[in-house]
């Protein structure tokens, strides 16, 4: 068994609205000189650490985790799982 | 008859609604513990409002795996009348016993303020008393109070007539202005804003009759007569 390091990253699906995003690029970022910027999506990161056999099995076990229990809601948001050693 | 109020950790509206319940509509009312299960006996469940486990994650998903949701979804098919108000509404739909979900308000801010309902639908145990487009002046007080359904979900809800309450005016942001709802079978209903505030003429500036008729319906649909 390994320790894995397993990032979870929760946002909105495209077309659910994300007024925080919205204000931070509009009424910060934009405000200042980074004119280049065109998006910013705010997203919330839970880091779990997992004993596992090998990488792939923690990552299946993790998104197993987030569905069963509904770590994030299916209907508006998305999970994108990483893991690390 | 008896009515069952569910507590969990950082629920902070359980004792207003009691008072409502016992005090202003003399109703034998009992405080559940969200761990329990809950008796047979119970004739309607309310789950009060509050921030059950400080919103932590996301409002109402952690007390939705309490273990009394379990019994909360045996009584939903049972139809005895289940209301969820605020944080209570947040566990319903996220224990799938109410469709759609609360996303924070567009504003971002905590919206504490009156505003006007308009009853959608006066079929369900919580709203038989009302006339159809009664207003209702109502107070709200969330920071995660915005409805949203994609738009297959809410011609279903159009179809099944799930929308029970809308906002007069656009208040936070909901999807068609919808400010609670009910299951296909109309007896779980859930609403952000808080009758159990507005019940009393001493804490209501403007109306409190329109809100009474919340638990007025709740009576009649236990066949408690005054």
């Amino acid at each position: 068994m390994a320790t894995f390091s397993v990032h979870v990253t929760i946002e909105n699906k495209p077309g659910i609205s994300d007024p925080e995003g919205d204000t931070i690029l509009n009424d910060l970022v934009l405000k200042g000189t980074h004119k280049n910027i065109s998006k910013i999506k705010t997203a919330k990161m839970l880091k779990f650490t997992i004993q596992e056999k090998d990488k792939k099995t923690a990552e299946k076990k993790i998104q197993e985790i987030c569905d069963e229990l509904r770590i994030y809601n299916p209907m508006v948001s998305k999970v994108t799982i990483d893991v690390f050693e | 008859m008896k009515v069952g109020v569910v507590v969990f950790p950082g629920s902070n509206c359980d004792r207003d609604m009691f008072h409502v319940l016992t005090d202003v509509f003399k109703l034998d009312a009992q405080y559940f513990w969200h761990e329990k299960g809950l008796p047979k006996n119970i004739d309607a469940v309310i789950l009060p409002g509050g921030f059950s486990y400080g919103d932590r994650l996301r409002a109402g998903v952690i007390a939705a795996h309490s273990p009394v949701i379990a019994d909360v979804q045996k009584m939903a098919k049972k139809g005895i009348p289940i209301l969820g108000v605020c944080n209570g509404f947040q566990i319903l739909v996220e224990s799938g016993l109410l469709p759609g979900v609360l996303l924070k308000n567009t504003s971002l801010n905590f919206m504490c303020e009156w505003t006007n309902l308009i009853v959608e639908n006066n079929k369900t145990p919580f709203t038989s008393q009302f006339k159809l487009y009664q207003k209702i002046p109502i107070p709200i007080a969330n920071g995660e109070g915005r409805y949203y359904v994609d738009d297959d979900s809410l011609k279903q809800l159009k179809k099944n007539n799930q929308i029970v309450f809308r906002y007069e005016n656009v208040v936070n942001g909901s999807t068609d202005r919808i400010a609670g709802v009910c299951n296909e079978d109309g007896n779980v209903v859930g609403m952000m804003p808080h009758p159990e505030r507005a019940v009393e003429s001493e804490i209501n500036p403007i109306d409190n009759k329109p809100s009474s008729l919340i638990f007025e319906s709740l009576l009649s649909s236990m066949g408690v007569t005054h």
